[in-house]
C-alpha cells in the first residue's frame, strides 16, 4: 500500500521558515492536489516528499515506512518537473530506461518496460529521437512515461502542464487523470492553477505562506470554503466580497444589510455574531442574476466592463465603488455603462467574520462528498 | 523612419536612406577596422610576403629580394625545427590533461554550494591574472637546485632517498617542470569557462537523475560530463593553441635547455629572426606554424563533432 503521511511537517532555510508544520494523510490510489499562490511552499512540500529537500523538522511516511532520511530512489517515488528534466543527450528509450539501467536490470527487462510505457503514451514513433526534436507536448509525455517505467508507489507532479500552451494543457489534463484511473497509483500534484486542482483531484490541499488552509474535495472547497482566502482562491473568476452589516438573527441564518440597504438572510450559524456587527459576504460571479428577483437582495451598479466568452458574459459592475464581477448568459445584450440591478440570492452566499474565517453552514451541500466515480 | 511610412517613397529614396544609414555604420566601424588591419591583418600579410624573400632584421646595402620557397625548403630540412615541434607536440600533450582536467575539477568543487565560495572562487582565478613572467620567476625559485623548495619537500617525504633533482637542468625533468608551471599559471581561464558551463546546466536535471538513483559520480557521468560537450571542445581548442605557442616560459626560465629539450616553435622563430636577424626565415617558421595549429584545430573540431 502506498498511503502518505506528513506529520508535522516543517521546513526551514537558515532563519526563513517556508513549512510550518502540514500535516496530511494522503490515501493509497487518491489523486492529491497541492494549490496555492507562488511561494506559498507547495513546490518545496513535494521536493521534501521526492527527498530533493531535507525535512527539517516532522515525520514523512510512504506505505507506512518513515522515509526522512531515505534516499530519493529508494523511495518508491517517480517525479515528473516542469521542465521535464529529460536528459538532452539521451534518445526517448534511453531517457525512459535510465532509471532501471542504474538498478541493473537486464536489458531485455528495461526493453519490454520501456516498450510498455511508449504504446501507453503514444511515443512508441519517437522512442529512437533526442529530447530536443520533441514537441513540447512529447517531451512531457516522454518524462510521464519515464516516471511509469519505474513503477512507482507514488507519482509526483510538479507543475507539468505550465509550460504547455492553452489547448495541449487541456489535453494533458485528460490523460493524466485517465492514467491515473488506469495505474490505480497515488499521484501528488502541484499546481498554481485553481482548473487543473478542480479538474483532477480527489483532494486538494490549499497552501498559503506554509500552511494548509484547506484540505478537501474539489466541490467541498467550492460550497464550504473555511475562510476567505480559500473562498477566494477556488473557482474563476474570482468570488465577490461584500461589506454588510448584521441586522438579524434568527433560525433562518444571519441576515444582514448591503450596500445599497438591501437585505439578504445567509442560512449560516448565527453563534458569535451581534447584530450591527461589519462582516463580509461571499458570492460567486456565476451566482449573482441580473436584475431583480422576488426573495433577494438588490445591489445597484454601473456597467464598467463586459467580456462576452460566446457561452457566457461577464459583467464587471461598479457598485459603490466596488468592482463585482457577474457571469450571466451568453445572449446578454447589457453594455458598457448601462446601469443594471443585481439580484443576491443569501442562499448561495458565504459570511466571512472579520479575521476571514467562514461562518459555519447550516447544511452540507449534497455534492460536497462526491467522489470521481458515482456512489453505487 | 517616418519618411519609409510615406506612400510616396519611392527606389531612390529607399536606396538613400540605406546608403546614407551604410555610411554611419562604417564611420563607426572605422576605428576598430583600422586597429584590426594594423595590428593583425598587415603584419599576417606582411610575414607572407616577407617569408618568400630574404630581407633581414637590420637593412643591408644589397635590397632584399625574392626567394620562392627556398625559406621553407630550409626550415623543413633543419633538424632543430623538427626538434622544436616535437617538443611542442609533447608538451601540448602533457599540458592539455593536466590544464583541463584541474579547470574541470575547480570548476566543479566551486559550483558547488559551499561556504565562503566566492572567496575559493577568486583564490582560484588568481593565478590566471598574474603574468607568466613573475610566476616564472617564483617558480624557478621553487624549482631551485639543489635547496629549492620542492626537492626539500621531496627530500624530506622520502627520507632523503629521492632527489635532489634539477627540476630545469635535467634533460628528463626539463619538459614536466614547464608543463606543470604552465598549467597551474592558466588553468584560470579554462576554470572560469567550465563554471560557465557547468552553470548552463539544468538543476533539474539533477534533481531527475537522483529520483532515478544515480549516486554522485554516475550523475557527473551521465549528467555534467554530456552538458558540458560544448564547453569541452572550446576549452580543448583553446589550450592546444595556447600550449602550441609555447614561449614565455622557456624564454625566461631555459632558453630551449637543456641540449635542446625544452626549444619550441616560437622560440626557434624567435631565435631566428631576432639574434639571427633572419626575418624572410623566420617569417616562413611562422606560416608552417599556422598551418600546423589550424589543421589541428580543424580536426579535433571535427572529431569532437562527430563523437556527439
Amino acid at each position: 500500500m502506498a498511503a502518505l503521511t506528513l506529520r508535522n511537517i516543517h521546513k526551514r532555510y537558515g532563519g526563513v521558515h517556508i513549512i510550518k508544520g502540514v500535516d496530511l494523510d494522503i490515501a493509497h490510489g487518491e489523486f492529491v492536489v497541492f494549490v496555492g499562490p507562488s511561494g506559498c511552499g507547495k513546490s518545496t512540500l513535494l521536493r521534501m516528499i521526492a527527498g530533493l529537500e531535507e525535512i527539517s523538522e516532522g515525520d514523512l511516511a510512504i506505505g507506512g515506512t518513515r522515509v526522512n532520511d531515505t534516499p530519493p530512489a529508494e523511495r518508491g517515488i517517480a517525479m515528473v518537473f516542469q521542465s521535464y528534466a529529460l536528459y538532452p543527450h539521451m534518445s526517448v528509450r534511453d531517457n525512459m530506461g535510465f532509471a532501471l539501467r542504474l538498478a541493473k536490470v537486464p536489458e531485455a527487462q528495461i526493453k519490454a518496460k520501456v516498450d510498455r510505457a511508449a504504446q501507453l503514451l503514444h511515443l512508441d514513433q519517437l522512442l529512437e529521437r533526442k529530447p530536443a526534436a520533441l514537441s513540447g507536448g512529447q517531451r512531457q509525455r516522454v518524462a510521464i512515461g519515464r516516471a511509469i517505467v519505474r513503477e512507482p508507489k507514488v507519482f509526483l507532479f510538479d507543475e507539468p502542464l505550465s509550460n504547455l500552451d492553452a489547448s495541449l494543457r487541456v489535453q494533458m489534463r485528460i490523460e493524466i487523470a485517465r492514467m491515473h484511473e488506469r495505474l490505480g497509483a497515488t499521484m501528488v500534484y502541484v499546481t498554481h492553477d485553481q482548473v487543473e486542482a478542480m479538474t483532477m483531484a480527489d483532494k486538494i490541499v490549499v497552501l498559503q505562506g506554509g500552511v494548509v488552509e484547506q484540505v478537501g474535495s474539489p466541490l467541498e472547497l467550492y460550497h464550504h470554503p473555511r475562510n476567505r482566502f480559500v473562498a477566494g482562491f477556488i473557482g474563476s473568476p474570482k468570488m465577490n466580497f461584500l461589506a454588510c452589516t448584521v441586522r438579524a438573527l434568527g433560525a433562518q441564518g444571519v441576515s444582514v444589510e448591503l450596500p445599497g440597504g438591501s437585505r439578504v438572510t445567509v442560512p449560516v450559524e448565527a453563534a458569535g455574531v451581534q447584530p450591527g456587527q461589519a462582516l463580509t459576504l461571499g458570492v460567486r460571479p456565476e451566482h449573482l442574476v441580473e436584475g431583480e428577483r422576488a426573495g433577494s437582495g438588490t445591489l445597484n451598479g454601473q456597467v464598467l466592463v463586459v467580456e462576452r466568452l460566446g457561452g457566457s458574459t461577464f459583467l464587471y459592475v461598479d457598485v459603490n465603488g466596488e468592482t463585482l464581477t457577474l457571469q450571466v448568459d451568453g445572449n446578454s445584450r447589457t453594455g458598457v455603462d448601462d446601469r443594471v440591478a443585481i439580484a443576491v440570492d443569501g442562499a448561495v452566499c458565504q459570511l466571512f467574520d472579520a479575521t476571514g474565517v467562514a461562518l459555519a453552514r447550516h447544511d452540507r451541500h449534497p455534492l460536497a462528498d462526491l467522489g470521481r466515480h458515482r456512489a453505487a | 523612419m517616418s519618411e519609409m511610412a510615406l506612400p510616396t517613397t519611392d527606389k531612390r529614396t529607399k536606396l538613400r536612406i540605406a546608403n546614407r544609414e551604410f555610411r554611419q555604420e562604417l564611420g563607426m566601424l572605422m576605428p576598430a577596422l583600422v586597429l584590426l588591419a594594423i595590428f593583425l591583418v598587415v603584419p599576417f600579410l606582411l610575414s607572407f610576403w616577407f617569408s618568400l624573400t630574404n630581407e633581414r632584421l637590420v637593412p643591408r646595402p644589397v635590397p632584399a629580394s625574392f626567394i620562392g620557397l627556398q625559406n621553407f625548403q630550409r626550415v623543413l630540412s633543419d633538424p632543430s625545427f623538427w626538434n622544436s615541434l616535437w617538443n611542442v607536440i609533447r608538451f601540448t600533450l602533457m599540458v592539455l590533461p593536466i590544464q583541463c582536467g584541474f579547470a574541470l575539477l575547480t570548476a566543479v568543487l566551486i559550483n558547488q554550494k559551499l561556504p565562503f565560495r566566492n572567496l575559493f572562487r577568486s583564490l582560484l582565478f588568481l593565478p590566471a591574472i598574474s603574468s607568466m613572467v613573475i610566476v616564472c620567476v617564483i617558480w624557478s625559485t621553487l624549482y631551485q637546485f639543489p635547496t629549492g623548495p620542492l626537492n626539500s619537500l621531496l627530500q624530506g617525504l622520502t627520507f632523503g632517498l629521492a632527489g635532489p633533482v634539477d627540476w630545469l637542468g635535467d634533460s628528463a625533468w626539463s619538459m614536466p617542470a614547464l608543463v606543470l608551471l604552465s598549467a597551474w599559471q592558466a588553468y584560470g581561464f579554462q576554470m572560469i569557462v567550465y563554471l560557465a558551463g557547468l552553470q548552463n546546466i539544468s538543476p533539474e536535471l539533477y534533481d531527475a537523475a537522483k529520483i532515478d538513483g544515480a549516486n554522485a559520480w554516475q550523475r557527473f557521468w551521465h549528467i555534467t560530463m554530456p552538458g558540458l560537450k560544448q564547453t569541452h571542445v572550446f576549452v580543448i581548442l583553446i589550450t592546444t593553441i595556447q600550449a602550441f605557442k609555447l614561449f614565455t616560459q622557456v624564454n625566461i626560465l631555459t632558453q630551449g635547455g637543456p641540449d635542446g629539450r625544452t626549444d619550441t616553435v616560437v622560440h626557434y622563430m624567435i631565435h631566428s629572426g631576432f639574434v639571427e636577424q633572419k626575418v624572410g626565415y623566420a617569417s616562413a617558421v611562422s606560416i608552417i606554424l599556422f598551418v600546423i595549429v589550424l589543421a589541428v584545430s580543424l580536426v579535433q573540431r571535427r572529431l569532437m563533432r562527430d563523437a556527439s
